[in-house]
């Protein structure tokens, strides 16, 4: 046996790693029977590439299973794993513990959305928003019955629209949203941006039924241009531009 | 977090520490926003004096000549320097100006509608307050 382990104990170190531990709170809650929440620490090594994901997920398997977070991809797409990461909105598995120059690593539910339980929250409401503004093309015209094979749009048609196509949906930018925080009806810049994605498509001509849709009291009108909700897209939306330029729009600003 | 919505409330709303410059101007623009209403109304008010005959206008003046009458009007400058600058900048913005184009994203995904442009706008909007004030206290004080 000793052996065995003075083999081990020759195995080079892996020169890339330098483990180095962390605190990591985790807010606690459960609606049902808390009044509030309570922070669990647990101390948790980390490479300089460990994801916070990754330290949560640490945490499930070896001190407490019950910890409850929604994560899917691992890889920024699926959207599932917003949360508060030391304060701001960000996705678990796109921040590296390394990039947060702190001992101390804290994580809440992201704000502005129903908590179901400790990290995970409800997203009924962004989808709904989502599915208001029409986030699909309009145009009477389909590919399947005209006599073109498909509607072909040039580089510069498609980059008019594509960085806003790349939303997951992960909720960062309502999360992060100023006018969020205190109205409950504003339709947020996920789905604003969303409008503008499908208004700013060649092939779409749904741009009249959508800038009505978003031209009302809890809309577009509710946006002050704060640009956190920017400031906080993992993917580079950047839904603060897209919104600009609708209201661009309604102003008269642009046609 | 009893909260159903877990809205960070008016308190989240003010607090500037987290989302850069951009989000202290949405503060600052508010604040300002606010604070020359206030001074609109009371202005309003003390301007009505006059109805009171010369005696109560000169009586009314006579609270601005006083050092704290002196400060609250080096602030309503700056209030209102800053509110329009910052105006003028957010008028342009929510129109769509300057606020960049859209293009293939790329980490690390900076967003284009946060960019110099406006940042300049604001920072000189925040200089040309301090400026204005600067010269209110020099007129007022300096005598
Ligand atoms: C040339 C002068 C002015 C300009 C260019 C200007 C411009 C603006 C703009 C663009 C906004 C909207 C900001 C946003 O979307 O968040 C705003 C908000 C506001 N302004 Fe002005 N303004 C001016 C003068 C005034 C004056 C004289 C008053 C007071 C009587 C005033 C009171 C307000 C208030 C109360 C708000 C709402 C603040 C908020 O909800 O954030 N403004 N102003
Ligand atoms: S715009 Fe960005 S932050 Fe908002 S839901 Fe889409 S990917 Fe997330
Ligand atoms: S797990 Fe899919 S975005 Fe983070």
């Amino acid at each position: 046996m000793a052996q065995v382990s003075s083999v081990a104990d020759e195995q080079p170190p892996n020169p890339l790693s330098t483990t180095k531990s962390i605190l990591l709170r985790i807010s606690r809650f459960n609606p049902e029977f808390d009044e509030t929440n309570k922070f669990m620490e647990f101390t948790v090594s980390y490479e300089k590439w460990t994801t916070v994901l990754e330290a949560i997920l640490d945490v499930k398997k070896h001190h407490d299973h019950s910890v409850a977070v929604r994560y899917s991809c691992r890889q920024a797409t699926c959207g599932s794993c917003g949360m508060l990461i030391n304060g701001k909105p960000r996705l678990a598995c796109f921040t590296k513990i390394s990039e947060l120059d702190s001992n101390v690593v804290t994580v809440e539910p992201m704000n502005n959305f129903p908590v179901i339980r400790d990290l995970a929250v409800k997203f009924e409401r962004l989808f709904d928003t989502h599915h208001k503004i029409k986030p699909y093309l309009i145009n009477e015209d389909s590919e399947v019955d005209s006599d073109e094979k498909e509607f072909l749009q040039t580089p510069k048609e498609v980059e008019n629209f594509i960085q806003f196509a790349n939303c997951i949906k992960c909720g960062l930018c309502n999360s992060a949203c100023p006018t969020m925080t205190t109205d409950s009806s504003f339709v947020g810049p996920q789905a604003l941006a969303q409008a503008y994605r499908y208004v700013a498509d060649s092939r779409d001509k749904g741009k009249d039924s959508r800038l009505d849709i978003i031209d009302e009291s809890h809309g577009i009108w509710r946006c002050h241009f704060a640009g956190s909700c920017s400031q906080v897209c993992p993917k580079g939306v950047d839904p603060a531009m897209g919104i600009q330029f609708l209201r661009g729009y309604l102003l008269g600003f642009r046609s | 977090m009893t909260r159903d919505e877990n809205k960070e409330g008016i308190k989240g709303m003010a607090n500037p520490g987290r989302y850069g410059i951009e989000r202290i101007a949405y503060l600052l623009m508010r604040l300002t926003g606010l604070g020359l209403l206030g001074y609109f109304i009371a202005h309003v008010y003390e301007t009505s004096n006059i109805l009171r005959g010369r005696m109560g206008w000169d009586d009314f003046l006579a609270m601005t000549q006083t050092t704290e009458g002196h400060l609250f009007l080096v602030l309503v400058i700056g209030m209102c320097v800053f509110h329009t600058g910052n105006g003028i900048r957010i008028m342009l913005g929510h129109g769509g100006v300057g606020v960049g184009k859209p293009a293939r994203p790329d980490y690390p995904y900076n967003p284009a509608s946060q960019n110099y442009r406006h940042k300049i706008g604001i920072y000189s909007s925040i200089v040309l307050a301090a400026v204005a004030m600067m010269y209110g206290m020099a007129v007022m004080f300096g005598e």
